[in-house]
């Protein structure tokens, strides 16, 4: 059983994906400023991984580690509606990139498991 | 059995490992996230020996060039000598000034003998290394295919110890110590067609010029867009080569822009990002080069990513001064 990471295309969709994913962020003024003063490169490594984490693809994440990361956002007022928005622009970028609902939904539903472990709870 | 060169100690790697793993069971601190190739936390350099194709997928076209690898995902066939991405391991090499000439109030151009075999890419920088242990980088204007000695440009800062002491001190004819170069910042073959545009500050034209330069000598095509911004006036330099240039080339077009008050006839008032973008607003397509003030830098960078540019085809050279540098450390 193929995942959608593999049926959308693998690596180079994600490739494509990031770069709307990360503009759709940056341009949220809901959200933008967890991202400021942060390289931006390096940035977008992080939401390349995210995606593909996903979309049900190659990641070695554990909640431990999502936890961790975020801990310092969540110090800066971070809580359920940011992580709303971010997965607004998820099911935004894969729509804009064609993909299917019912794949989108899948990719929802993998992101939506991580909320706990993000918001720290 | 395979091993990896790391600070000059070889560690022993297990047939299958990664290079992050074996660093990692040695007690090597290697910065890492993701550990699937993908966040690129694990970015290291292979100083000797060739990563595989696999270990560079996603890093940029002048990272892949030079060596880059991630670290989590490499499993090499042979031995590799490798070294974290900020770390010094350029080789160092004598030579002597061949000329200084003044191209404004404040930047004077440095033009050095280049080393026997040193290969590099306009864009790219060298590091000074003074005989009292002070150093600086400076980026290369100068184009190698042009036979050209290596040429810096070099702004005087008030209080600069390595700028006052090149403007004031340094003779023609001196010998002076010189890394190799390194940098991503520059130009690749491949999209002849593509939109480049070009934005510096101060001295950051000199890697522009040299990427313009070169990019029109592999044959670009496509326009080369340099918007070149100082404060005032007297900030700007090269004009007449650059507009020589535009002349030459009717896919070369520049913006001289000045930030401060006194704008000249022909200048585009305004900072140069704000005039860049409003010129050429939308970059899906386009290879954006950013030379200099680090503060310009990181917001055009995000500026022209969000204007449409993909993010691996931004490259940025922030000329961070050595104080700031040192205030990051702190």
């Amino acid at each position: 059983m193929s995942s959608v990471y593999e049926k959308i295309g693998g690596e180079g969709a994600v490739n494509v994906a990031v770069d709307i994913f990360y503009r759709k962020v940056l341009n949220d003024d809901r959200i933008s400023r967890f991202f400021e003063g942060v390289d931006m490169e390096k940035q977008a490594g992080k939401q390349k991984a995210f995606l593909t984490m996903a979309l049900g693809g190659p990641h070695h994440y554990t909640g431990k580690d999502m936890r961790a990361a975020h801990a310092p956002l969540l110090k800066m007022g971070m809580n359920d509606t940011h992580f709303d928005a971010v997965m607004e622009h998820l099911g935004a970028t894969l729509k804009e990139l064609n993909v299917p609902d019912e794949l989108i939904a899948e990719a929802a539903a993998i992101a939506e498991s991580t909320r706990n472990d993000v918001l720290g709870r | 059995m395979p091993q990896i060169v790391f600070q000059g100690h070889n560690y022993y790697r297990d047939d299958k490992e990664s290079v992050l793993d074996s660093l990692t069971r040695h007690g090597v601190p290697v910065p890492s996230s993701c550990r699937s190739g993908i966040c690129q936390s694990c970015v290291m350099k292979a100083v000797h020996g060739q990563p595989p194709e696999q270990a560079q997928r996603g890093l940029g076209a002048t990272q892949r060039a030079q060596g880059y690898f991630l670290a989590c995902v490499c499993v090499p066939t042979g031995d590799l000598e490798v070294a974290l991405p900020d770390e010094d391991v350029a080789a160092r090499a004598m030579t002597r000034v061949l000329g200084k000439k003044p191209l404004s109030r404040d930047i004077m151009q440095v033009l050095l003998d280049c080393p026997n075999g040193w290969d590099y890419h306009p864009g790219q920088f060298i590091k000074l290394h003074r005989s009292d242990g002070l150093i600086r980088n400076y980026s290369l204007a100068s184009v190698p295919q042009l036979n050209e000695p290596l040429e810096l440009h070099v702004h005087r800062l008030p209080g600069g110890q390595m700028s006052e002491w090149i403007h004031d001190q340094l003779q023609v004819g001196e010998a002076v110590e010189v890394s190799a170069p390194a940098g991503e910042c520059f130009y690749l073959p491949g999209q002849p067609h593509q939109g480049l545009l070009l934005i510096g500050t101060g001295c950051g034209l000199a890697p522009l010029w040299g990427i313009a330069r070169d990019a029109l000598q592999q044959g670009h095509s496509g326009p080369i867009e340099i918007f070149h911004g100082s404060r005032e006036e007297g900030g700007l330099y090269l004009m007449d080569e650059i507009l020589e240039m535009q002349g030459r080339y009717s896919n070369v077009h520049y913006t001289a822009c000045v930030s401060g008050p006194d704008v000249p006839e022909g200048y585009a008032a305004g900072r140069v990002e704000q005039v860049a973008l409003a010129r050429v607003p939308k970059l899906a397509g386009w290879r954006v080069f950013l030379c200099g003030h680090p503060e310009m830098v990181k917001l055009t960078k995000r500026k022209t990513f969000l204007a449409g540019a993909a993010m691996k085809e931004i490259f940025a050279d922030p000329f961070v001064m050595a104080n700031q540098a040192c205030a990051l450390l702190e």
